[in-house]
């Protein structure tokens, strides 16, 4: 699987917020084999670059980091933090988040777009955090956006694919673009439905992070993405309506008559 | 034997109540302060002051529980203010998930109805269904606690010389205690500073006699009432090392909070905003570490006051050992070392 060119052999991508400290977080990324981790720049980071002692934690881990703009209401306020990002954490990945609402923290898929269009033309490598909307998928990829990441549910809810048949859709709709499903989850088997789903990754931060033990729930997730992959790789049946006996109904003995 | 002149730098709780339990064993101590004043620059200073060993242990560590509890004794037998009224914890009805998780991850509680509610706070009845009570807890004032330790100290005759800072250390200590928070991490290079904000307001409308938690999934804040209609309400809990005042979002969600709580509050006046950055491992537990000459008592983290006597205690052992390994004469060799 590769974002952007980029190769990378892990299919899950962990956030890094609310863990119970930096050492679980630690722990809990090295136990799931995630090689890419988010990090929210407006909240966490404020304006002052010295001495930062939980990005240095970070750093120290050698993953690759996909900065956020976790927090920002507007295009604009968005493509000012990706900046911000881009000078801080050196590179030109940017997982794009627009939110209209900070109760319901849907993706505002027009400031999405906007914001999307300007950070390409930038030159950012842009991760949008989008719904399962396809013509809005269309338009982020009109725009150069060559990620997509809709959601499976509300983030921090822990519901699931909520809308396994509209992520389906998407899939067969953009076969050569790479799909993660990002928000929503809250066990490993959604993880696993996802990726069953031909999904090629799958973004988690609530799960993980407020669980009784992370760095447990933490391999868990890697497991279950893991074989929801090879899952998906090995064809799995489609549902019937019928019941489809596994020996022969042929040659057994006739009765009545 | 001589006992041994001990050094404690820093008078924020952790090198208060060290000073204390290393005078307590008959140590010769003194504490040295960079502030001019009790509470000059002291991440303390601007603390919640509540002992919640079971309400912390649904979001941290069993340690914390496991040192935390005996510093209600601890403080009551030092500070009379010390306030045992136990501590309520309540959730808005559409995060009512939250009061059950919480409660699954801690214990010591009792579900409390909204007649429970109303009894043990006439102000809230009516106003939240379900609560957790813990009524083993306690709260305590940090700006009236910190001065209580230091009348205990001066009776003690133990000095507290402000304004002195770590390089003008007096060459006569057998021991330094460093005690100094963040400003230790120029010799302890995994501390990292993690901010919090917080709002003190006073209303004549509201009075609450216990702290109060207010469980949200995304911000939990807690209001603890300080006397005279004076509350404190913290606080925020960010990875960021940026000084400088409460942000407009931060303090937006510290009176959301209090307003959630009793739409009264929002007549309440606003005395103080702060911000401060609180000393923590990478672990978030505190830890006494000890180098050459220095025992170091830090990463208090979010347990000031919870912790500080477990780890003040925990010092003051660990240098009576040291007093009995090491005779008074090869001391000054190992000083000078």
């Amino acid at each position: 699987m590769s974002f952007y060119g980029v190769e990378l052999s892990s299919r899950l991508l962990l956030g890094t917020a609310r863990y119970p400290s930096p050492k679980v977080l630690v722990d809990a990324i090295k136990a799931s084999e995630a090689q890419v981790v988010t990090v929210s720049l407006r909240r966490e980071a404020g304006s002052e670059r010295s001495g930062q002692g939980f990005w240095s934690i970070i750093r120290s881990l050698g993953v690759r980091v996909l900065p956020n703009t976790a927090g920002c209401h507007t295009a604009k306020e968005a493509v000012t933090t990706a900046h911000m990002a881009r000078e801080l954490f050196d590179t030109p990945w940017i997982k794009l988040e627009v939110i209209r609402d900070d109760e319901t923290l849907q993706p505002d898929v027009f400031g999405l777009v906007e914001a999307a269009k300007v950070l390409n033309e930038d030159g950012f490598e842009v991760f949008p955090y989008t719904t399962e909307d396809l013509s809005v998928a269309d338009r982020l990829v009109e725009a150069g956006c060559r990620v997509l990441m809709p959601w499976g549910a509300p983030i921090g809810s822990a519901r699931g694919l909520n809308n396994a048949y509209g992520l389906k859709a998407m899939r067969a709709h953009f076969p050569d673009i790479p799909l993660v499903v990002d928000a929503g989850l809250g066990v490993p088997s959604h993880a696993a439905a996802a990726m069953e789903l031909g999904y090629d990754a799958v973004l988690l931060n609530t799960a993980v992070a407020e669980a009784g033990d992370p760095v447990a729930m933490a391999k868990a997730f890697a497991l279950a993405i893991e074989a929801g992959r090879m899952a998906f790789a090995a064809r799995p049946l489609e549902p019937r309506d019928m019941a489809a006996p596994s020996t022969p109904v042929f040659g057994m003995a006739a009765l009545g008559g | 034997m001589r006992r041994w002149k001990v050094t404690v730098v820093g008078a924020g709780v952790a090198g208060l109540a060290t000073a204390l339990e290393f005078s307590e064993r008959g140590f010769v101590v003194e504490v040295i302060e960079r502030g001019r004043a009790l509470g000059d620059g002291a991440c303390s200073w601007m603390a919640g002051g509540m002992l919640a060993p079971w309400c912390e242990r649904a979001m941290t560590d069993e340690a914390v529980l496991t040192m935390g509890a005996p510093s209600i004794d601890w403080w009551a037998r030092r500070f009379p203010g010390t306030t045992h009224n136990g501590s309520l914890v309540l959730a808005l009805p559409r995060d009512a998930t939250e009061l059950a998780r919480f409660a699954e991850r801690t214990r010591n509680y009792q579900w409390l109805d909204e007649a429970g509610i109303g009894a043990l706070e006439p102000d809230l009845a009516g106003r939240f269904r379900r609560a957790l009570f813990f009524p083993q807890e306690a709260h305590i004032d940090p700006r009236r606690a910190l001065p209580a330790l230091a009348d205990l100290l001066k009776r003690q005759k133990v000095a507290i010389r402000f304004g002195v800072d770590m390089q003008a250390i007096a060459r006569e200590a057998d021991l330094i205690v460093d005690c100094r928070g963040l400003a230790a991490r120029d010799v302890l290079p995994d501390l990292r500073g993690v901010r919090g904000e917080m709002v003190v307001i006073r209303s004549r409308e509201v009075s609450l006699s216990r702290p109060v938690r207010l469980l949200h999934p995304r911000i939990p804040l807690y209001i603890v009432p300080r006397g005279g209609g004076v509350f404190m309400i913290g606080a925020t809990t960010i990875e960021s090392e940026t000084r400088g005042g409460a942000s407009v979002r931060s303090t937006v969600e510290l009176l959301n909070a209090a307003y959630a709580l009793h739409p009264a509050f929002g007549e309440a006046e606003i005395l103080e905003l702060g911000a401060d950055l609180r000393p923590a491992f990478p672990d978030n537990l505190p830890a006494v570490r000890r180098t050459s000459r220095s025992l170091h008592v830090n990463g208090l983290y979010r347990h000031g006051y919870l912790l500080g006597p477990a780890m003040a205690r925990q010092a003051a052992e660990m240098a009576l050992e040291m007093e009995l390994e090491r005779p008074d004469a090869d001391l000054r060799e190992w000083r000078s070392a």
